[in-house]
Order: C-alpha cells, then sequence, then structure tokens
C-alpha cells in the first residue's frame, strides 16, 4: 500500500507521562514520529498533540486505535484530508556578508519573513508557512550560507 | 476521614471488595504490610514475586473478579513485570501495587528505586505514580474501575513511601461503568441472521473473550439454535462444553484437524472475542479463504488487525450474542439439520480420517495417555492450569473442559513457570475444588519455589509432571525443522522432584511405567494435600498436528505424516 505522510491531532491529558505513552504506541512498532507539537489547550487539563508520521492507510488505521485505547487521550482525528490549516514555523541563522545581504533580504521578503535578531554579521530569520512552502524557503536560502536551522513540527487546526 | 495513606490503601481495597492479596514485603512497603497486621484481608505469602501476579491472574481467571498484588520497590517490582506482560496479552484483570523510593528521592538512583511505571508502560492497560495523598483513594479506585471494563487488563500502582505514611483525606469513590455497551444497530443483525441462514457451511470460533465477557450461556444458544460447529482458540477453551457434539477442538498451529479443516473450508465464520493470533490463523492470506468473516470483539482495535472482517461488530460479546438469540428468537428462526447434513458429514468424515491421537506404547508413558487419564478420574470436572509448550497443547487436546474458567493457561505470552503459581491462585478462590496445573519438566523448575507458599497456605494443589528431560516443545521444532540438532533442550540434570516434593512438604510420587499412571493419578488425586506426580514420559514425543510456523492451516503434519488437503 501506497505510504504517505499523515497528520493526527490529539486531545490528551496535560500530566506527566502522557507524551511518553502516545510515542510509546508508535515507537513501541517501529513507526517513526516525523513531526510533533504539543502544548495545553485554552483548558489547563488538556494538551493538543500534532503529530505527523509516514504510513500507509491501513497502519495509520490501526495506530489510531491503538492511540484512543490510551487513557489519557480523549480524541485522535486524522486531519490529513480533512483541509486542516497547517503551519510551522522555520527559524534560521545565517552568517551575513557583504555579498549577501540583498540577497537574503530578497529572500525574506517573498516567504513573508522577517528577522527576529540581528547583531554584527548574524541575524536569525522567522518564517511560517506550509512544511513544502517552508522547504523551498530553505533550499533558497541554502547557497546564501545557513548556519543552522530549527523547525517546530506542522501546527494544524480543523477549519470547522 | 483523615487517614495515613497505608491505611487509605486498605480501605480503599475493602471497598472495592478485595479479598486476598498476593504479595511479597520490603523497605517501601512496610508501612502497607504494617497496616495489613492489623487488617483482615487474607495475604498470601509467595516466595517470588514474578509468583504473586501469577497467583493473582490465576485467581482472576476463575473467578471474573479483579486480582489484587502487593509488593516492594526496585527488585521486587521488577519481578513482576512478567507476570504483568502476561495478563497483558491474555487481557486479566489485575492492580499492582508496587512501593516506590520517597519521592524526595525519585529519579536519585535510590537503594531499591526503579522507574516501574516506565518498565511497565508498554505492557499495562494503564500505570498511576502516586505523588500526593490526595490523590492515593482515587487512583486506586480509577485503577480498578480501567482494570475490570471494556477489554480487561493489569493496571500498575506505584506508591512512594512517603506518600504512604502521610495523612491525607479518604473519600470513597465509586466509579460506574461507563463505557458503552454497544448494542449492534439492528441492520448488522439482519445482515447476520441473512448470512447464518444462507450459509452451507458455518463455523464459530470463539476466544478469550467469550469467557472474559461471560457469554458463555449465550454462545452455546446461538450455537445450538443454528446448529453451526464450534471452534475455539486456545484462551476461549471452556465457554463451549468440549463434551459436545458441535465441539470441533482447538483451531491453529496444534489444532485438531477437523478445526482447522472446517475452517478452511467454512463459507461463514463467526468469530467472537477472539483477536486471530498468529498461532490460530497461520498464514493470514490462506486464513478462511472461501468464508465471509463476521468478527465481534470489545476492542475496536482487534478488529481489522490481523484478519480483515466483512461483517465487523464492535462490543460486548454477551450483550451482542443475546442481541443475535434475540432476533432469533423472535423470528422463530430454525436450521434443521437436514441444511446441515452435508456440512456435517463433510466434518465427521474429517473427524474419522485423523482423529486427535497417539499411538500408545506399553514401554513407555505417553504423555497425552496422562493427561486422558486424568480427565477420564477428574470427569473434566477439575480446574486445569498449564504450563507453556508441549504439556500445555495436550492439555489442551486431551482434557474436555466443559465450564468456562476451568482452563487457566498463558495464551499470549505463552510464560513458563506460570501454570503453578496460577493453581496457587485459583486454589485460593476456590479451597474445596480440585485444582491441577499440568506441567512440564522445564516449566515447573521456573516456579517450583512456590511449593513453599501452597505448603503455608495449605492449599491442596496438584502438579502433574510430564517430565521428558527436555524443553520438549523447542526440542520439538529442532527435531521436525533443525534435523535433530539439540541445542540446549536437553535437561539432563534434574532434581529428583518426589524428594524435592517431599523437602517442601508435599507429597511426591512416581510412575515411570504406563500401567502406574492410574494408580499414580487415584492416589495423588484422592490425597487432601499438595502433591507432585512426577509421570516420566516417552521422552521424543511430539505434539500432532502441527502446522509449520507461516504455513496454512490446512497443511498439517499428523505425527510423521505431511497431509496436504
Amino acid at each position: 500500500m501506497e505510504k504517505k505522510e499523515y497528520t493526527l491531532s490529539l486531545l490528551v491529558n496535560n500530566k506527566p507521562d502522557v507524551l511518553a505513552r502516545v510515542a510509546g504506541v508508535l515507537g513501541g512498532r517501529g513507526y517513526n514520529i516525523e513531526t510533533l507539537c504539543v502544548d495545553a489547550t485554552l483548558d489547563p487539563r488538556y494538551s493538543k498533540i500534532v503529530l505527523t508520521t509516514i504510513q500507509d492507510k491501513s497502519t495509520i488505521n490501526k495506530i489510531e486505535k491503538q492511540l484512543i485505547k490510551l487513557h489519557d487521550v480523549h480524541k485522535v482525528t486524522d486531519i490529513t484530508e480533512t483541509g486542516a490549516v497547517s503551519r510551522e514555523l522555520l527559524l534560521v541563522r545565517m552568517r551575513l556578508t557583504e555579498h549577501n545581504k540583498a540577497d537574503i533580504a530578497l529572500i525574506i521578503n517573498s516567504y513573508n519573513g522577517r528577522v527576529v535578531t540581528m547583531n554584527g554579521d548574524h541575524c536569525v530569520i522567522e518564517i511560517t508557512g506550509e512544511k513544502a512552502f517552508l522547504e523551498r524557503a530553505i533550499e533558497s536560502l541554502k547557497p546564501l550560507g545557513i548556519e543552522d536551522s530549527a523547525r517546530t513540527g506542522i501546527v494544524a487546526l480543523e477549519r470547522y | 476521614m483523615k487517614l495515613k495513606g497505608a491505611q487509605i490503601l486498605i480501605q480503599a481495597l475493602k471497598q472495592e471488595g478485595v479479598k486476598v492479596i498476593f504479595g511479597y514485603p520490603g523497605g517501601a512497603v512496610i508501612d502497607i504490610y504494617d497496616e495489613l497486621y492489623r487488617e483482615n484481608i487474607k495475604h498470601v505469602l509467595v516466595r517470588h514475586e514474578q509468583g504473586a501476579v501469577h497467583a493473582a491472574d490465576g485467581y482472576a481467571r476463575v473467578t471474573g473478579k479483579v486480582g489484587c498484588v502487593l509488593v516492594t520497590s526496585g527488585p521486587g517490582a521488577a519481578n513482576t513485570v512478567t507476570g504483568i506482560a502476561t495478563a497483558y496479552m491474555d487481557s486479566i484483570p489485575l492492580v499492582v501495587f508496587t512501593g516506590q523510593v520517597p519521592t524526595a528521592l525519585i529519579g536519585t538512583d535510590a537503594f531499591q528505586e526503579v522507574d516501574i511505571v516506565g518498565i511497565t508502560r508498554p505492557c499495562t492497560k494503564h500505570n498511576f505514580l502516586v505523588k500526593r495523598v490526595e490523590d492515593l483513594g482515587k487512583t486506586i479506585h480509577e485503577a480498578f474501575y480501567i482494570a475490570r471494563t471494556g477489554r480487561p487488563g493489569p493496571v500498575l500502582v506505584d506508591l512512594p513511601k512517603d506518600v504512604m505514611q502521610a495523612t491525607g483525606d479518604y473519600e470513597p469513590v465509586s466509579f460506574q461503568d461507563h463505557t458503552p455497551k454497544d448494542v449492534p444497530v439492528p441492520s448488522q443483525i439482519f445482515y447476520l441472521k441473512d448470512l447464518i441462514a444462507q450459509s452451507k457451511r458455518p463455523v464459530l470460533l470463539t476466544g478469550g473473550g467469550v469467557i472474559l465477557g461471560r457469554a458463555s450461556e449465550e454462545l452455546r444458544k446461538l450455537a445450538r439454535r443454528t446448529l453451526i460447529p464450534v471452534t475455539s482458540t486456545l484462551m476461549g477453551i471452556g465457554a463451549f462444553p468440549g463434551s459436545d457434539p458441535l465441539w470441533l477442538g482447538m483451531p491453529g498451529m496444534h489444532g485438531t484437524y477437523y478445526a482447522n479443516m472446517a475452517i478452511s473450508h467454512c463459507d461463514l465464520l463467526i468469530a467472537v472475542g477472539c483477536r486471530f493470533d498468529d498461532r490460530v490463523t497461520g498464514k493470514v492470506d490462506h486464513f478462511a479463504p472461501e468464508a465471509k468473516i463476521v468478527h465481534i470483539d470489545i476492542d475496536p482495535s482487534s478488529i481489522n488487525k490481523n484478519v480483515i472482517a466483512h461483517v465487523p461488530i464492535v462490543g460486548d460479546c454477551r450483550t451482542i450474542l443475546k442481541a443475535i438469540n434475540d432476533r432469533l428468537e423472535g423470528d422463530n428462526f430454525t436450521v434443521s439439520e437436514t441444511n446441515r447434513r452435508e456440512w456435517f458429514e463433510q466434518i465427521a468424515a474429517w473427524k474419522k480420517e485423523n482423529p486427535l491421537s497417539y499411538c500408545q506404547s506399553e514401554e513407555v508413558i505417553k504423555p497425552q495417555f496422562v493427561v486422558e487419564k486424568l480427565y477420564e478420574l477428574t470427569q473434566g470436572k477439575a480446574i486445569i492450569t498449564t504450563e507453556v509448550g508441549q504439556n500445555q497443547m495436550w492439555a489442551a487436546q486431551f482434557y474436555l473442559f466443559d465450564e468456562p474458567n476451568t482452563l487457566i493457561t498463558s495464551g499470549g505470552l505463552g510464560t513458563m513457570g506460570y501454570g503453578f503459581p496460577a493453581a496457587i491462585g485459583a486454589q485460593t478462590a476456590f479451597p474445596d475444588r480440585l485444582v491441577i496445573d499440568i506441567a512440564g519438566d522445564g516449566s515447573i523448575q521456573m516456579n517450583i519455589q512456590e511449593m513453599a507458599t501452597a505448603i503455608q497456605e495449605m492449599l491442596p494443589v496438584k502438579i502433574v509432571l510430564l517430565n521428558n528431560g527436555y524443553l520438549g516443545m523447542v526440542r520439538q521444532w529442532q527435531q521436525l525443522f533443525y534435523d535433530r540438532r539439540y541445542s540446549q533442550t536437553d535437561m539432563t540434570y534434574q532434581p529428583d522432584f518426589v524428594r524435592l516434593a517431599e523437602a517442601y512438604g508435599f507429597l511426591g510420587l512416581r510412575a515411570v511405567k504406563p500401567e502406574e499412571v492410574e494408580s499414580v493419578l487415584k492416589k495423588g488425586l484422592s490425597h487432601p494435600g499438595p502433591v507432585l506426580m512426577d509421570f516420566h514420559v516417552a521422552r521424543e514425543e511430539c505434539v500432532y498436528p502441527m502446522v509449520r510456523p507461516g504455513a496454512p492451516i490446512h497443511e498439517m503434519t499428523l505425527g510423521g505424516r505431511e497431509m496436504t488437503n
């Protein structure tokens, strides 16, 4: 069966060990979590976990059924094909030179990014967007000298 | 009401109706044991923590109640893991209380500290670390609630020593069972009724869920009304009477020829409370290839996990079978013998072709003969526990179980050393019943220390030891698939089991010739105290039929002859 990246959104108890239990359902079966985002919901008793994993349809169904069995998991939604809004935040640190400044500014502009901080010959850029959008941004910045980067992983929300 | 943590624990256990705790004391739980000293809850002192969990598991399986375990931190907790995993695989409700170092020391590599919540995360239904005495009472009640509801399972509660010593409030909380009692939608039942009506070759395949869900009566009703032959996984044996003409025996790797053939040729397979373990299905692609598969199970994650169901029905086995029976009864639905004649004749022909059998010998004791004799002498009325391996398969094949909760065996995990402590647990629940552990010489030595527990508790458990001086099942595989290279399966040195039994205070008996079997069994079974009966059996006997691992179940080896149909 064909594999692709699935996005699951989980409503869980905001307690110690819950993330380990969720991760264990995947890890214990040898499945990798590609991205992971967790934070408390408006009601601090609960957290929302958004994770992505590359699976075939039948495996993702089995994973969902195993996740909902966890006592601390209240809801599991596969939001891959629901048209949910999905965003990721990218931070990139660049070394600035006389030669690349103008090009970097141009790229930041075209990806709706912004410079978070600049001191001396370094700057940190922030760009948000969908995964593919960020990957294009990284490809554009790479030739200009990325020192390091960090990504949040996908956070997603259903439209209604 | 202000109480010490240890007192809250005891009060909560009483509230939950716990009658017996299987346990082993230690530094981290000394406060709890101090409370127990004053209380009238029975405590069975085992000789190894693994034994405590198996005993509580055996107790849970025969009574249908939640088994309860209490052990100390560190090694005490770590020793429970095999027992917990055993219960988890077979969905047995347990609550295991482990001591823990004081909260301030957690994570410091303190003396006798292990992260037991971390260790048991993948083999418990849920587990808790109680960090505040205020949470203690509620957590205990929640643990029992989780263990017994839905698909049951073991729950572990980790109790730091300072929480046991602290003072807090306790109010009994009762958790109502809010799990949805899924009643199948009428359309599903109509469809199922149609399938049954149209089917020419139906089979019922039942599993442990029928026993855990107390659905045995409804199953019997359904099978008899619709005249559908019944086969059952190891875990479901006893739900349908082994002496009933509709009974096919167990399917799968060591299933009967006719059960495997019936599954392979049926046009309708109604699976109830089973999870299609690889030992049952053989090669999945060839499993019940001609059948519409109906799968009834309480756990949605069991459905379509190994075998794709055409008609999935999620819910409690008893509720669903009852709904089906009510519908059939309401519609006056019956199946006449003539409709089933062809199918029954086919099954009878398979039975005649290859009945469950073995070659009797006049020189050596055949292990199957011992089990057969045991069945005869007990009239199938005993509670049988087994170890794991050949002894377990022969028990499942040659002892016919007529009632649920009478075959107590580690099905999913296959834990050697399970049967004897489980027998202690079963005997604790029913002191007046005949409880027999059918054992092998390998398995029995894995928890043989529990003989002291049986003596101390005055439990008259019987051990029927099928002693072949081998790790028989592994040796069987080496014999059949590895050119008889018996790598490390020959247990040439073994203790004198009779004298060992006597040293513990058991009655020890031995039979080395076939003609001694009956008298040893009679003497052993009628002895009022615990007995070990050491039967020196044919060393290289194999369990047949056998389906090679990974082969389809209709390809069986039947005692030397390769049969393919």
